[in-house]
């Protein structure tokens, strides 16, 4: 674009909004900054919701993602959602706010992330809970801590991490606790083979797994909740939580002119977060840049990919020389104080008979492990359980971007 | 002041992780700069549990493997949340190929859950 950016608005005060204004600054924008975020809190972190803040080891402000006395010169417009977004002539645009207010960005940024699926019936029940943002972490908590105490079962519905982390924490606070996944065992579809492993420590902490389950709804029964699974199963429960994915916040943008692909609808970029529409970015959960290694639009919903792009936009936006590069994609969980980690491109790994991968150190059997997948010989991701410095040695190793093309039989 | 390994065992670009009696519980990590200097802070993250000198080296900064806060391992600042406390720094003095370590006396900034002699 021809113009100096004058005013840039980012759309969401989340990691992936908080680092892109980061970035702008460090790399010298001197204009006005507007951040527009739903929620009322400033930016925070999210991982520890599942996790350590849920267990009352980690407390809110702990959580701020801004350092003490860091000043960013932001115009914060927090608690206003925005409806609709409309191009501006000669780049950027207007993000009409829910009360009718309407802010205009020469340059904009999206970053509203994704919202938690809630497509199961009887969400509005007292004692059923999603789990993404900080208000809800907050009355989950409540809830937990309380079933602790009576001894009330709490059911978990999930086969991701999030569904295997609130099952985790929820035993370490002492609830009884049933995780309903849809595969044989939590995690299949993450891990494959290796979800094994997790499986081992929900069985060794005495968490009851329902496999093969799907969730048709929640019922209030004579006696608290009730879970119907799609056999007609009931599984009572004091409280349920729901954690069957995310799902990208851009039905706002229905008629924004914005590619938004097919399917999972996230916003679609070039490979540094630049949308079709001039002078308007997107980075985060709701956006999928396009990989020119894998040669596809790749959506990463991860905490480290949200952190980095901050500055790979940024960068952009300023039409600065030189671009940051990202490393392979990294994503952790923490279950039952081990760490479980995964970095790299799985999709690159050699496909048939199945992904070359192989144990570099410990077993399955003993809950530590660190696997390695391969193309050609060459380390594209790495997976560990409870081995940290084993996985940090070889994911320093991996290829820092991929050159090569999908593997034979890896997703399009 | 202790000694704490030879020069050579660890390459520039490098760290080592060291943990003994000297350090009280709470292990260091001893990083070789591409520069060839030699520079100490403790090993444990500030924000979790992660160890420092499995982190990614650049110039005099480190990055922690965990979750991507950096570390100035002369001042032991730190750049941005989510580590949000400064990393001790450690005195190294290099002498006849032997590397030498003065402890900081301030108090370690450990995460929480984690004190001295309970570093994973």
């Amino acid at each position: 674009m021809s113009t100096t950016p004058q005013h840039v608005v980012v759309v969401g005060a989340s990691l992936a909004g908080l680092s892109t204004v980061r970035a702008l600054r460090s790399q010298g924008f001197a204009g006005q900054v507007t951040v527009i975020g739903d929620e009322l809190h400033r930016p925070y972190d999210r991982p520890p919701l599942s996790k350590e803040f849920l267990a009352s080891i980690t407390d809110q402000l702990e959580l701020s993602l801004e350092a003490d006395g860091e000043d960013l010169d932001v115009t914060w417009r927090l608690g206003e959602r925005a409806r609709n977004l409309r191009q501006r002539p000669g780049g950027g645009a207007s993000i009409q706010l829910r009360d009718g207010q309407s802010v205009v960005g020469d340059r904009v940024v999206i970053a509203t992330g994704a919202a938690a699926r809630c497509g199961i019936a009887g969400l509005g029940l007292p004692g059923v809970h999603l789990l993404r943002t900080l208000d809800d972490a907050v009355s989950l908590r409540r809830d937990l801590h309380d079933a602790a105490v009576s001894g009330r079962p709490v059911v978990v519905v999930g086969g991701g991490f999030i569904g295997s982390e609130v099952a985790a924490t929820a035993r370490q606070l002492g609830c009884r606790v049933t995780l309903v996944v849809p595969d044989d065992v939590a995690l299949r579809s993450a891990l494959g083979h290796y979800a094994d492993a997790v499986a081992d420590l929900h069985a060794s902490h005495d968490v009851t797994v329902r496999p093969h389950a799907r969730v048709r709804e929640v019922r209030a029964g004579a006696a608290g909740l009730e879970v119907i699974i799609q056999n007609g199963h009931r599984i009572p429960a004091a409280t349920v939580v729901l954690g069957i994915g995310a799902v990208p916040a851009v039905g706002w943008l229905a008629d924004s002119g914005l590619d938004l692909g097919d399917g999972a609808g996230a916003i679609r970029c070039d490979e540094h977060g630049a949308t079709g529409l001039e002078g308007v970015y997107a980075v985060g959960d709701c956006a999928a840049w396009h990989s020119p290694g894998l040669g596809y639009h790749h959506q990463i919903e991860h905490w480290t990919s949200a952190k980095e792009r901050g500055a790979v936009v940024a960068a952009r936006l300023l039409e600065a020389e030189r671009v940051p590069t990202c490393r392979p994609p990294y994503v952790w969980s923490d279950l039952y104080g081990k760490k479980l980690q995964l970095a790299g491109y799985r999709d690159l790994a050699d496909h048939p008979p199945g992904p070359e991968h192989t144990l570099e150190a410990g077993s399955i059997g003993t809950g530590s492990f660190t696997a390695v997948f391969r193309r050609a010989g060459e380390p594209v991701a790495v997976l560990s359980l409870d081995q940290p410095r084993q996985f940090a040695a070889i994911r320093r190793r991996l290829v820092s971007a991929p050159v090569t093309t999908p593997a034979e039989g890896a997703p399009a | 002041m202790f000694a704490a390994c030879p020069r050579s065992a660890i390459e520039p670009g490098e760290a080592l992780r060291f943990d003994g009696p000297e350090t009280a519980g709470v292990p260091i990590a001893i990083f070789h700069t591409e520069d060839g200097e030699f520079l100490a802070v403790d090993d444990t993250c500030t924000h979790q549990d992660a160890s420092l000198a499995d982190g990614w080296l650049e110039g005099c900064e480190v990055e922690c493997p965990l979750h991507a806060s950096r570390f100035d391992l002369r001042t032991g600042a730190v750049d941005a949340p989510p580590a949000k406390r400064p990393i001790r720094t450690h005195e190294v003095t290099v002498s006849d190929d032997t590397v030498f370590i003065t402890m900081s006396d301030e108090v370690p900034n450990l995460p929480p859950g984690v004190t001295p002699g309970t570093v994973g």
